[in-house]
């Protein structure tokens, strides 16, 4: 028992260790200079960290883990490992929902958007598994090929409504994920997707069980369709979240899952808090990554995570076999 | 107790199952045989709550099956499926400890500890406890597969086709595994199986069924007759005894 304990804490620590090393890393760089030893001083420096830089690495944290958490459970309701809320019209029919909550009732609140969005999600993911379901299980790639095209179809939609009601800047801001403009009072709704996270993990064994298919599941009593319901809200609303907050961010939720359940195993219970932390590291370091590399000037973190996520992805198709 | 009462299924306008009754008493193993297409299967997997029962009326236990809630159902009854395409990466360990949900909740107790052992070493699984399901050989995750029904430990097991994949030593060891379960736990099970021997030499009873009725029902010796097995299989099969077990010559 200690032997297992010591070999889960190790790696625990030292992911911990990284977590909080891109955390620090993540409050001092950036345009306005709030390097250390200004911190010592100026009381300036503290002003920018409370109200830009600590909302924002917050942000990442807790998208990053929400969008990572989000991809590992919908890969369980569709028994595929290679489809995510970006690619599988979720974040789309968010994008849509907030795009129609703004067109109908242009006054509503934040949370009262983020709302419509999260019921346009359900929808549009709901309909996303159903054919999923219908698409024959000995070929894999159907399904997230099918994702790929039902989330460009439903994208071009909301687009093309978007553009007629001259309301792409919006759009385009709900569909590019960025941090930059993530401040203190802006970002707190995307606790929520925290709460989430929480949610998978104590429903973390039923959520496996779903993944072995619906015999599976009813053979060990569980309620298939409420089960199903309950996934279906965890990935709509962390991606609601994160399409109304920030935008919408690719390849987390498919990376970070597949690197995690590769070493570790489909089971929920193990893979989840892993599968949050590899997310939220992530995130906040491509967000470094997009501050840095044309210093001044700052890359959106969707665009940076576009290219490290492929190659990630690329490597865990073909890299090495486990 | 399993019973069944004027049971009829149709998918597609096509009738799968014809008004069929069965009444299996507690204890023992019963063998569903019958050529592709009689509703074997679909008859098992309507006894295991898997599809709405059309018409008809189930009670497992004296719990109706499509009004008990499942939750107390899975402490009754658990169904192994034919091709389970279970390509997970659960470790098999992981796997099998899953068939003591209903009774865990997900929390394993000392108890729940001991039967996934004892569940792992009956199917030679101890090797390959740490491994992921996905990399195991078909008869292997058969296997697993198998013994997290058994984990289940419930009165009554329902197995589909559970001979699939396994080569002759686990299949006849798993035939022994179940005759001893019905002798010494007093469960009841019910598998469809392809082999008649397989059904002859360890059931105590053989249901034939056709065209999604029940053709012909008894112990295996009155069951094993050239006549009976030429109206169920269509075709002529010797049969002959061995050490006083009827044995069908069915592939000559």
């Amino acid at each position: 028992m200690t032997a297992i304990a010591a070999r889960l804490t190790r790696p625990g620590f030292a992911a911990g260790g990284a977590l909080a090393l891109l955390f620090v890393v993540s409050l001092v760089v950036g345009v306005g200079d709030v390097s250390l030893s200004r911190l010592t001083h100026d009381p300036e420096a503290w002003r920018l960290v409370f109200a830009s830089r600590l909302p924002r690495t917050l942000a990442a944290v807790l998208a990053g883990a929400g969008l990572a958490v989000a991809g590992l459970v919908m890969q369980a309701l569709a028994r595929n490992r290679f489809v995510e809320p970006t690619t599988a019209g979720t974040d789309q029919s968010a994008a849509a929902g907030v795009l129609l909550m703004t067109l109908l009732w242009p006054s509503s609140s934040l949370p009262v958007k983020t709302a419509g969005a999260a019921a346009a999600a359900l929808a549009g993911t709901s309909v996303f598994l159903a054919v999923a379901h219908r698409l024959p299980p000995n070929q894999p790639f159907l399904v997230p090929l099918f994702g790929l095209i039902y989330g460009a179809v439903l994208g071009s939609a909301a687009m093309f409504v978007a553009w007629q009601a001259d309301l792409i800047q919006f759009f385009e801001i709900w569909t590019r994920g960025e941090f930059s403009g993530v401040l203190r009072g802006r970002y707190e709704l995307l606790w929520l997707s925290a709460a989430m996270v929480a949610l998978a993990w104590w429903a973390a064994d039923r959520l496996t069980i779903l993944s072995l298919g619906r015999d599976v599941s009813i053979g060990l009593g569980l309620d298939y369709q409420a089960m199903m319901r309950l996934g279906l809200v965890i990935v709509s609303v962390v991606s609601a979240l994160t399409v109304v907050v920030v935008g919408m961010i690719p390849f987390v939720g498919l990376v970070a899952p597949n690197l995690v359940t590769r070493a570790l195993g489909d089971d929920l219970r193990r893979a989840a808090p892993w599968t949050a932390f590899v997310g939220a590291a992530l995130t906040l370091g491509c967000d470094i990554l997009g501050r840095i590399v044309r210093y001044p000037y700052e890359i959106p973190v969707g665009t940076i995570l576009g290219a490290v996520g492929a190659a990630l992805f690329l490597w865990l198709l073909f890299g090495r076999r486990a | 107790m399993i019973r069944i009462e004027n049971v009829s299924f149709a998918r597609g306008g096509t009738e799968i199952l014809r008004d069929v009754s069965l009444e299996l008493p507690s204890g023992g193993v019963t063998a569903i045989v019958g050529p592709n297409g009689a509703g074997k299967s679909t008859l098992l997997s309507l006894i295991g709550r898997l599809q709405p029962l059309q018409a008809g009326r189930i009670t497992v236990g004296g719990h109706a099956v499509d009004s008990t809630p499942g939750a107390e159902l899975a402490k009754v009854l658990a169904i192994l499926r034919q091709d389970n395409g279970v390509a997970s990466r659960l470790r098999v360990r992981e796997l099998v400890a899953f068939g003591r949900f209903p009774h865990s909740r997900g929390r394993l107790s000392n108890e729940d500890r001991a039967h996934v052992a004892a569940s792992l070493a009956a199917f030679g699984l101890d090797a390959f406890a740490e491994r992921f399901v996905e990399t195991l050989s078909g008869g292997q995750r058969q296997r697993a597969l198998i013994a997290m029904a058994f984990c289940q430990d419930t009165p009554c097991l329902l197995l589909d086709e559970p001979l699939n994949n396994l080569d002759m030593f686990h299949a006849r060891d798993l035939m022994r595994r179940l005759r001893a379960a019905a002798d010494e736990r007093g469960r009841t099970v019910v598998a469809v199986l392809h082999d008649i021997n397989h059904a002859a030499a360890y059931a105590d009873r053989i249901v034939a069924m056709k065209d999604g009725r029940v053709v012909a029902d008894g112990p295996p010796a009155e069951l094993m007759t050239p006549e009976t097995l030429e109206r169920v299989f269509g075709h002529r099969i010797r049969v002959t005894t061995i050490d006083g077990r009827p044995v069908a010559l069915h592939h000559l």
